[in-house]
């Protein structure tokens, strides 16, 4: 082609050699490999994307996999990444080979670490995913934000492209940080390489020991702390010479580039595959070079050998060692023809003159030309951009717009590429429709919905053809934003050559939609090619799907000459015993049109991958998706396609019509998938964003739906009380608002004594219910003549969908029963109440938001909510919609997120400054007495303790706003802008175990003992339900966690005990399924409670391992078997305001065996290690009995009772 | 010198007491003290086919359950090596059950499809076990299935089996019969070597505050053991499999009567829950004090005694019997006049 020589990495100039196997893997997986084998502790905590490669190190250590000197590493999981950081210091303190994963928030926790153990001069290395910052908003993907903030830690920093180069740069850095004695920063980007599947060819153990040198680890291990040889570190020094030993290290910086190169060059020798600092590939002669890190190097790599095909003189450098920063290696590595140098970097730093590597290559650049020793015959240009943040994609397109960009003479530098700043105007225009893909490549796009293993089988698929053909392959996932009825896609790629395109098909030879729900939302053939093949799941036969299919969707089929294949895949999953997992059956069409492998070869080997997939689950599972394999094929048809579009069918709004013009113009181009279209006008400048969106989304993801029978109900509220999605709402309204009503739409009289001529409706929002059944599990009213028959059953959303949606029109512009007119201490009453957070993102039959639904009932329209980071900020949080809303006086919670640390004193931030404005505020109504009158003594001593005192002081502060209007003088403006403050306020801090337990314990105790009046509800899931189930410390004692694969060991903490240890805290267990009048109380006494309050909400899970929509029997059973006592303390209950501590529960009924073998996550450990499992469960059985009678002794004590006081 | 010695299923036993199968026999120390207390054998708890499948899919459902749904949790749990679903574990427990203990040691299987029966059943062989009880449980909810197809596929499901496996065979019945005596000699056919009367059903109860279909199994009391002599009596003799007695053993007496009607053994599950393990020695002592003071040599001597062949009045266990009951009962009511309830019908 041209004379392009690519410098090595991935492998193609390497042997193969025979001791060296192909493996499929992702790039989690490819560093902890290595990580884990150089290392002897491994101090964890998760945090996406980089979770996966502390779980399997510990996954690893409890399989008793030995490192490369044959002893197991000691894997710790610690409380933060600060925590993490601690441990790992004082590990390398104490002579250990260590290593750690973190990524973004985690990884700026360990700065403080990290810059002693780079003063220490100590030998270790940090794998990071690299992951934004949260900023204007969290971001859970990939940049280099995190990575760059910690450039001035003196860590080495080291950056990995693709799956290949981040397990051996992962080699090079353990290899290098012994001999240098700089520890290393060995990062990759996140999610890209992090997540990616790709074959490569791994590193054997014996390539490993011969790269780490033994001598060098005893060195390490001499450098230790000794109390045999004992020194000090960690002094502190004065001004006389901490500059100095500031200074005392250089000779070890200036050292390390060329160790680290001789480290490379011995991984050459040994593996073949040749890295350098800065490996430039390109034309030889290159005008305009491109400067890049990471995965993006392969996108240039790949765009410049393509340019220079047509002619151009293009080329990039990637940097791979950024710290130390080496100018020789850097300038050596350049062409000298160089015109035009374009560094792009993966961060953002407002208000520099550039971003860091900008600023590195443009300040070598220049001293070079002014030294004279640059190699350039003229000072090139150096510009600089930015690209790809938050995982945002990175193309050859738009390689090519800035090699364009450094081709002009006017080239900007400060720019930017990938979006289209219509503000700022940085950004560089490209050609969407440019493409280099590999015409010998099959590029595969699946549509799948979550959890209906369509990622599962596609992982399967990459191995099946990585493992079993000569061909390359790769995968990458993309998930949306939502946790339950979320839609994923998948794009894998398969080839004769290596694969280097680090971004997403846009141009697909296959197209399979594993959902034909989907096709009424998505344009899923937009990436089909001409000729591509589409494999449709659809109920429809060959015959009648094409008139089912949108117009848009025909329009391709035709232009685009698509062959179109169709399966009743969840007809042949069902009968094979498997509904709703379509996967096995997608796949073995897939491997039958795409021909990428003969199709009986395929079908062995998607058998052989089942065995190997479920064959340690059981026999069952496997025989059940073998039957699924082979009855595929004879339900696939291939379409036959007519000459003309025929179809009426148009993709539905993401949004309803009448949705407020932001949602429409922002809001819905998100949900449509088309956010990467806005512009950045488009956005709120500082992350602010309204609330109440999620009602517009109406994502009809139920295939079944509850529907009520108004003559068996008995109007007790608890399927309201336990929607975890809001979706289904009572109202009681004067019988003439029924004029009008849709003819569907279904009252009773209402069963309140004071609303007894009043009407009574149950209603459900058709598309926004999930489906999960808690309402139908939960509800008492059954039939007296056919006992399945419930008040509400759940019956086929499809054909009531439209009625439905009117009747839930129609009950929505109902009125809302007045407060003060019910009494909220019942479940029956507080069912009328308006829930403001509605229609969740959070899975199916969550356990939590149920609670922050009836948080929003009673308080919610003087409700500040400060939400630790996890499941509650994501599914209350996440765009593009937020389940947060507001009644119809446009009051509601004001909710935000600072970080998953500090939520604690977030919160008692807000409560402190509402207090100090309330506080001013009263002072200035003081002041201003003389000109209020009558308002004046009113204000300032108003009853707030129910709704109607608040409602009372809401009349007084308007009128106080038009009083003060008239005023006019300054300080009745200052009264103005803090007025609202003069109205109860309600300050709850929200959030998970993971962060009440582990991560935020320390700024919760202390707010716990601050006195001040805060609420803190803790959504106890007793794991990181986030980021995947790892262990907290509310993870029971015997249960399987991620982090504790062979069972927790230790009991769970009881954090109600601690916090009841101050005496002045109001704290509460609760579960709602165990009584929800204790529930509802609790929520109350807290919130009236003038201090601190606690509550704990025992909270049911996926991560749990059931049926969800038995969540609120198994919390009954966790209440009866005294695992979950319920109870509350505080010195408001009792009328000495002494400390008093009701049980709410009786003892324990149950064996815990009854509530704890409901769970995947203890039986698990069960079936895995049944004596061990054995004699966990009775040491928990034991933690249950002996708590309860520890509760029970001091409820008895306080109380002053007899007997309470057992020696 | 009292001789309680008997023969089941091929093995000279050293008493006819045999702990039938129940949870006790899941724990390795139980059956231990079992043969301590005085046991001559031991079933097993049973191996439910039915239970394997389902583990095995609700395993799996709920591992990959919300996995790959989400950026940052693709999966909830962590990937371990290997579960022990399917047979492993109940083999491993019968051999060690046969290491720990000399007396002979049953299998229990409960399958549901052709393959699980025979293919468990060899495994069970395998493991060491000295005898393998079927304990069949269908319930024929379809009413276009007729009883004789029902008993059809009892004899062929033991055919089966026999033919797969060399131990002795014993098979355990309801006792929801039409006509029991035909079915012993059906399965007798078919190769049974023993018959076990009769099984104890979990049986679905009705929870009335809730509505709820609930599964129920309360102990057995010493009158469920009159419909086990009533069909024990009017077998013995008339079929070639041993017959055992299970369900409302509780004493001594229980155990003498057992024989009488012409058991080879008698087994205990519920008077063990209730009074301990070691109760056994209790009934064994109980054995040797009755039949010292009524002058009884053996146990074999009273086999069958008082069998539908060889008692008196064999009517007793026809009609005849439920008649002389009533009589009996409007006998005794008939003191009370107020209260004498209708028994006609």
């Amino acid at each position: 082609m041209s004379a392009v020589m690519r410098p090595g990495p991935a492998g193609e100039t390497a042997p193969r050699s025979s001791a060296r196997r192909s493996i499929t893997l992702d790039g989690n997986g490819a560093v902890a490999h290595v990580a884990y084998q150089a290392s002897e502790v491994i101090a964890i905590y998760p945090i996406t994307p980089s979770s996966a490669m502390g779980e399997q190190a510990d996954q690893w250590a409890a399989q008793r996999r030995p490192n490369l000197w044959g002893t197991v590493p000691r894997v710790v999981e610690m409380q933060s990444e600060g925590g993490a950081a601690g441990a790992l210091h004082g590990a390398l303190q104490a002579g250990a080979l260590a290593t750690t994963f973190t990524a973004s928030q985690g990884l700026l926790l360990m700065i403080p670490n990290m810059y002693k153990i780079a003063g220490e001069l100590t030998a270790t290395v940090f794998h990071v995913a690299a992951r934004a910052i949260a900023t204007q908003a969290l971001s859970i993907f990939g940049d280099h934000s995190d990575v760059m903030a910690a450039r001035a830690t003196g860590f080495a920093m080291l950056a990995s492209g693709s799956v290949q180069e981040a397990m051996d740069l992962a080699l090079i850095a353990h290899a290098a940080t012994l001999e240098a004695r700089v520890p290393f920063l060995h990062f990759f980007d996140g999610f890209r390489t992090s997540h990616e599947i790709a074959k490569i060819e791994a590193l054997a153990p014996g390539d490993l020991r011969a790269m780490i040198g033994d001598d060098l680890v005893r060195a390490h291990r001499a450098r230790a702390l000794s109390p045999e040889h004992p020194v000090i570190r960690g002094t502190a020094q004065n001004p006389d010479v901490y500059f100095q030993a500031r200074e005392a290290a250089n000779p070890y910086y200036r050292a390390c580039p060329t160790l680290v190169e001789r480290a490379m060059d011995r991984l050459a020798a040994l593996v073949g595959r040749r890295y350098h600092l800065f490996d430039y590939a390109g034309a030889p002669d290159a005008e305009r070079v491109i400067v890049i890190m990471g995965s993006g190097g392969e996108t240039v790599q790949e765009t410049g050998e393509h340019l220079i095909g047509q002619g151009e003189k293009v080329g990039v450098l990637k940097v791979r060692l950024y710290r130390p920063f080496s100018p020789e290696h850097f300038l050596a590595a350049m062409p000298a023809t160089v015109r035009t140098l374009a560094v792009l970097d993966r961060t953002k730093e407002p208000g520099s003159v550039g971003e860091p590597l900008y600023l590195d290559v443009a300040a070598t650049v220049a001293d070079a030309v002014a030294r004279g020793s640059a190699p350039f015959a003229r000072m090139p240009r150096v510009i600089g951009g930015r690209y790809g943040l938050g995982s945002k994609e990175f193309t050859p397109a738009m390689v090519k717009a800035v090699f364009d960009e450094a081709g002009r003479p006017s080239a900007r530098t400060q720019f930017t590429v990938g979006i289209h700043d219509d503000v700022s105007q940085t950004s560089l225009a490209y050609d969407p429709d440019f493409s280099i893909e590999d015409p010998a490549n099959v590029r595969a796009v699946f549509y799948g919905l979550g959890a209906d293993g369509t990622v599962g089988a596609n992982k399967s698929s990459i191995k099946i053809i990585g493992e079993q053909t000569d061909n390359y392959a790769q995968g990458y996932f993309v998930y949306d934003s939502k946790k339950s009825g979320s839609m994923t896609v998948s794009h894998l790629r398969f080839g004769p050559r290596p694969i280097h395109a680090a971004y997403l098909i846009s141009r697909a030879t296959f197209v399979a939609c594993h959902q034909a729900s989907f096709l009424e939302r998505f344009d899923v053939l937009r990436e089909a090619e001409p000729g591509a093949l589409f494999l449709l799941n659809s109920r429809y036969g060959s015959e009648a799907v094409w008139g089912h299919l949108p117009r848009i969707i025909q329009r391709q089929i035709i232009d685009k000459r698509i062959r179109m294949f169709v399966i009743d895949a969840d007809r042949v999953a069902r009968e094979a015993g498997m509904a709703g997992r379509v996967n096995t059956v997608m796949q073995t069409c897939f491997f039958a049109i795409s021909g990428v492998l003969p199709r009986d070869e395929a079908i062995d080997a998607i058998k052989r991958a089942i065995r190997k997939t479920y064959g340690r689950r059981g026999e069952a599972v496997v025989r059940r998706n073998c039957e699924a394999v082979d009855t595929a094929l004879a339900h696939l048809f291939e379409v036959a396609v007519p000459p003309a579009v025929t179809s009426q069918i148009d993709l539905r709004l993401p949004v309803p019509p009448q949705a407020p013009e932001f949602v429409q113009r922002v809001i819905a181009r998100m949900i449509a998938g088309q956010g990467d279209a806005l512009p950045v006008s488009a956005l709120p400048v500082d992350g602010t964003y309204p609330t109440g969106t999620a009602r517009w989304e109406q994502r009809g993801i139920a295939a079944e739906i509850p529907v009520w029978d108004e003559a068996l109900c008995i109007q007790c509220g608890k399927c309201v009380l336990v929607c975890p999605h809001a979706v289904i709402r009572a109202k009681v309204y004067e019988p003439e608002r029924l004029v009008g009503a849709p003819p569907t739409f279904k009252s009773a009289p209402a069963r309140w004594r004071e609303f007894s001529t009043d009407r009574f409706t149950l209603q459900v929002s058709p598309r926004d219910c999930t489906g999960c059944s808690l309402c139908v599990e939960v509800c008492p009213a059954k039939s007296k003549s056919e006992a399945r028959h419930r008040a509400i059953d759940m019956m086929e959303r499809a054909p009531r969908d439209t009625a439905e949606a009117a009747n839930w029109e129609f009950f929505v512009a109902l009125p809302d029963t007045d407060r003060r007119a019910l009494n909220q201490g019942q479940v029956k009453d507080v069912q009328l109440l308006q829930p403001l957070f509605e229609f969740s993102g959070a899975c199916a039959g969550c356990g939590e938001t149920p609670y922050l639904k009836l948080l929003t009932q009673l308080f919610g329209d003087r409700l500040v909510v400060a939400n630790a980071t996890g499941c509650s900020s994501i599914y209350g949080g996440n765009q593009p919609t937020t389940p947060w809303t507001f009644d119809r006086e446009g009051r509601g919670p004001a909710w935000a997120n600072s970080l998953f640390e500090d939520n604690a004193e977030f919160g008692l931030g807000m409560r402190v400054a509402l207090d100090k404005q309330a506080e001013q505020a009263c002072e200035l109504v003081r002041r201003l007495l003389p000109h209020l009158g009558d308002l004046g003594p009113p204000l300032l001593e108003a009853d707030q303790s129910s709704d109607a005192g608040i409602q009372a002081q809401r009349g007084r502060v308007a009128r106080l706003r038009k009083a003060l209007e008239g005023i006019g003088t300054s300080e009745a403006r200052d009264l103005l802008s803090v007025a609202d403050a003069l109205v109860r306020r309600t300050v709850w801090i929200v959030g998970g175990d993971g962060w009440a337990y582990d991560i935020g314990y320390g700024g919760l105790d202390h707010v716990l003992a601050s006195g001040q009046n805060v609420n803190v509800l803790v959504l106890d899931t007793e794991v990181y339900s986030n980021t995947g189930g790892q262990m907290s410390k509310a993870t029971p004692r015997a249960a399987v966690a991620k982090f504790a694969a062979g069972g927790k060991p230790t009991a769970k903490k009881d954090l109600a005990l601690m916090a009841m240890a101050y005496g002045d805290v109001y704290v509460a267990r609760v579960a709602m399924g165990g009584s929800d009048a204790q529930t509802l109380r609790a929520f109350r006494e807290a919130e009236a409670h003038p201090g601190p309050s606690l509550i704990i909400a025992y909270s049911h899970c996926v991560a749990h391992g059931y049926d969800l929509r038995h969540g609120m029997d198994q919390q009954k059973t966790a209440v009866q078997s005294g695992y979950w006592p319920l109870f509350r303390y505080g010195p408001t209950l009792s009328r000495e305001r002494r400390p008093a501590l009701e049980l709410d529960s009786k003892a324990p009924s149950l064996p815990l065996q009854k509530y704890a073998y409901n769970e995947t996550r203890y039986t698990m450990l069960a079936h895995s290690d049944p004596e061990r499992a054995r004699q966990m469960l009775a040491q928990a059985q034991e933690d249950v009995l002996a708590r309860w009678r520890l509760y029970e002794q001091w409820a008895a004590v306080l109380a002053g009772r007899e007997g309470g006081g057992a020696p | 010198m009292i001789d309680l010695s008997t023969t089941y299923l091929r093995r000279p036993l050293a008493n006819p007491l045999v702990c039938s199968a129940g949870p006790l026999c899941e724990s390795l120390d139980n059956i231990r003290r079992m043969e301590d207390a005085g046991a001559a054998a031991v079933v097993l708890h049973s191996l439910f086919e039915e239970q394997i499948t389902v583990e095995s899919s609700y395993l799996e459902w709920h591992l990959s359950h919300g996995e790959e749904s989400y950026a940052e949790a693709v999966t909830y749990f962590p990937d371990l090596q290997a579960y022990r679903i399917g047979p492993d574990a109940y083999l491993e427990h019968v051999r060690r059950a046969k290491a720990a203990v000399r007396i002979p040691v049953i299998g229990s299987l409960n399958g549901v499809s052709t393959g699980g029966w025979t293919g468990y059943a060899q495994k069970i062989e395998e493991a060491g076990a000295d005898a393998i009880e079927l304990n069949i449980y269908y319930v024929p909810t379809d009413p276009e299935m007729s009883a004789e197809e029902v008993e059809r596929r009892y004899a062929e499901l033991v055919r089966d089996v026999k033919a797969s496996v060399r131990i002795p065979v014993a098979v355990k019945l309801g006792h929801t019969f039409s006509a029991p005596a035909n079915l012993a000699r059906r399965l007798d056919r078919a190769g049974a070597d023993a018959l076990v009367l009769f099984n104890r059903f979990y049986l679905p109860d009705f929870d009335l505050e809730n509505l709820e279909v609930v599964p129920h199994l309360t102990l057995s009391s010493s009158y469920e053991l009159l419909v086990r002599l009533h069909w024990v009596a009017i077998l013995h003799g008339h079929v070639r499999p041993d017959l055992a007695v299970t369900g409302g053993v509780h004493t001594a007496r229980d155990v003498l009567k057992a024989m009488m009607a012409g058991a080879r053994v008698a087994m205990m599950t519920s008077a063990l829950l209730q009074q301990g393990i070691e109760h056994l020695a209790a009934v064994r002592e109980g054995l040797l004090d009755w039949m010292s003071a009524h002058e009884y040599e053996s146990i074999r001597q009273m086999q069958g005694s008082m069998s539908y062949r060889s008692v008196r009045e064999p009517a007793a266990f026809e009609r005849a019997n439920y008649m002389k009951v009533l009589s009996s009962y409007a006998l005794r009511t008939s003191a009370r006049p107020a209260a004498a309830p209708d028994l006609g019908g």
